[in-house]
């Protein structure tokens, strides 16, 4: 039996998919950390990408700063976090938190920014203020931009949890470590099949949580098409 | 845009399949083979310090004798370095007798140093030989600090049983399942363990698990030089629970001549399980020599080929 029909057995038995260590429980967890990082990121990246891509500020030193966390090996990270902070979920939370700050950052800045300077100045001379433009203008605009970050974080954060399983952690990484050194290789396998769906399943999620934010407005002409439609109009006009 | 989406997503797809199918005709982890030299002998190893060190000693020992050897260091887990060994791209490799007899028969029983390697010489395959074993050990074993082992009179792993805290046992995820694992302290000394995988082979994050309490043993190889310098109490283990790991090298039998057994069994019987904790102090303490010059420190200390 090749080993993809091994690995598709282990993945169909009912048998390894109760119990405490079994494929829902650990689907379960992998989930929930993923989440946890996730928000906990969101969190701090996403006030801070919004104040910079506003603002303007600061950007020259937060962006190049979390761009060389990000840098950082996850693996070293944890190793390293845990001998301070012992073996529990809290290190690997952090390294898989500075992980997946950029993208979110990165996501949350380039949205803002992206916003026409037209349009925002459009708002300011309608008599918004500063918070009400970007809370009514910036926000919704850079909402597709925004989720995208957070979906290029999920992806990695799903991706990358299974390593955090060197510790005493639950989640798919488990059918990883676990599986390795016993050379059960139809588990190893089907542990990595379930990463790859986990992921594809969330990355599907949030694209269409993407769509679904996007405004109206902005989805009925993308800005190419606007521009296009519109000049020539404007030209007979005037 | 929709449109090219789903053609891009069903280009991956099928990009995909087509990875799958041709991986699963073959062994993914083949090596790629190359044409052996007949007058020179290729020591490999496995990916961690002292297997390297072994390596580079093995090489070192053949050179001074007018062998020509040279190092491929750092091949990987055994499955990796057996393939190279069976594709011919390596033809010497150190190994320990225990693992090596479970890899080849995973049904076998010896435990004691003279059993295993006893057992070992039937096990290994038609063209492959091992010879002779050192007296140095590299196998698992099981530490307490120096305060629990007073505080419980423990000092060997039949004390264990009698200890009225949980066991929380920090070893390697397959731990839950060896004979000398979680199993066999159940069944051969009557201790209810729990294990809490920490997958650093006795590393930094299990030994800092066990001085900070949320372990009451550790499985540290009893080569790893933390022992000493955390003052650890390596349990004892009266009734040879713990799978004998000596060192022997693995040698294909073309090329395991005379003069090459020659070489290598003078080595084997210098050696001893101190100076592999003081090689592997070397490696991994503030020193970080590289293997290579332990090696040869080694073999110039000894002054075994006069």
């Amino acid at each position: 039996m090749s080993a993809y029909a091994e690995a598709l057995a282990w993945l169909l038995d009912p048998a390894n998919w109760g119990g405490a260590g079994g494929i829902g429980a650990r689907l379960a967890e992998h989930l929930g950390y993923t989440l946890l990082s996730l928000l906990v990121a969101a969190v701090i990246a996403l006030p801070a990408g919004l104040a910079i891509g506003h603002t303007g500020r600061g950007k020259t030193v937060v962006v190049p700063f979390t761009g060389a966390l990000r840098a950082l090996p996850t693996l070293g990270l944890v190793t390293l976090l845990a001998l301070g902070l012992g073996i529990g979920l809290l290190g690997p939370l952090i390294a898989l938190v500075i992980l997946a700050i950029p993208p979110v950052l990165a996501g949350a800045y380039a949205g803002v920014e992206s916003v026409d300077p037209e349009t925002r100045d459009t708002a300011r001379a309608m008599g918004l203020s500063s918070w009400q433009v970007l809370w009514r203008v910036e926000v919704p605009l850079a909402l597709p931009l925004v989720v995208g970050g957070l979906r290029s974080a999920c992806l990695q954060l799903i991706a990358t949890w299974t390593v955090a399983a060197f510790l005493p952690l639950g989640g798919l990484g488990r059918f990883l470590y676990d599986a390795l050194p016993v050379r059960d290789y139809a588990q190893l396998l089907g542990g990595s099949i379930l990463v790859i769906l986990l992921a594809l399943l969330a990355d599907g999620v949030l694209a269409l949580a993407q769509r679904a934010l996007t405004p109206a407005g902005v989805r009925a002409g993308r800005a190419p098409h606007v521009r296009t439609a519109r000049r020539p109009v404007a030209s007979t006009a005037s | 845009m929709r449109p090219r989406h789903a053609l891009l997503a069903a280009g991956i797809i099928a990009t995909g399949a087509l990875a799958l199918t041709a991986c699963s005709s073959g062994d993914p982890f083949e090596e790629p083979s190359t044409s052996p030299d007949a007058t020179s002998v290729v020591v490999g190893s496995a990916a961690f310090p002292e297997a390297e060190i072994l390596a580079y000693l093995y090489a070192a020992a053949l050179e001074e004798n007018g062998i020509d050897a040279s190092v491929t260091p750092s091949i990987g887990a055994r499955d990796a370095y057996i393939a190279a060994l069976q594709d011919g791209s390596i033809d010497l490799v150190p190994e320990y007798t225990g693992n090596l007899l479970q890899y080849f028969d995973a049904e076998a029983t010896a435990q004691s140093s003279e059993d295993v390697y006893a057992a070992l010489g039937d096990a290994v395959p038609e063209g492959y030989e091992v010879l002779d074993q050192a007296e140095a050990q590299d196998a698992d074993s099981y530490n307490v600090t120096r305060a629990f082992s007073e505080q419980y009179g423990v000092t060997s792993l039949a004390d264990l049983a009698g200890v009225p805290v949980a066991i929380n046992v920090g070893a390697n995820p397959e731990f839950a399942e060896r004979p000398y694992g979680i199993p066999g302290l159940k069944d051969v000394y009557g201790v209810d363990a729990t294990l809490v995988p920490i997958n650093d082979g006795g590393g930094p994050n299990t030994l800092q698990a066990l001085l900070s309490g949320q372990v009451q043993l550790a499985d540290i190889y009893s080569t790893t030089p933390s022992i000493a310098e955390n003052d650890l109490v390596t349990l004892e283990d009266p009734e040879h629970m713990i799978l004998a790991q000596n060192v022997v090298p693995l040698i294909s039998s073309a090329k395991a001549t005379d003069d090459v057994a020659r070489v290598l069994n003078t080595v084997q019987a210098a050696l001893t399980t101190e100076d592999l904790i003081a090689m592997n102090a070397r490696s991994s303490g503030d020193e970080k020599a590289s293997s290579e010059q332990i090696a040869k420190d080694w073999l110039a200390e000894k002054k075994l080929f006069g």
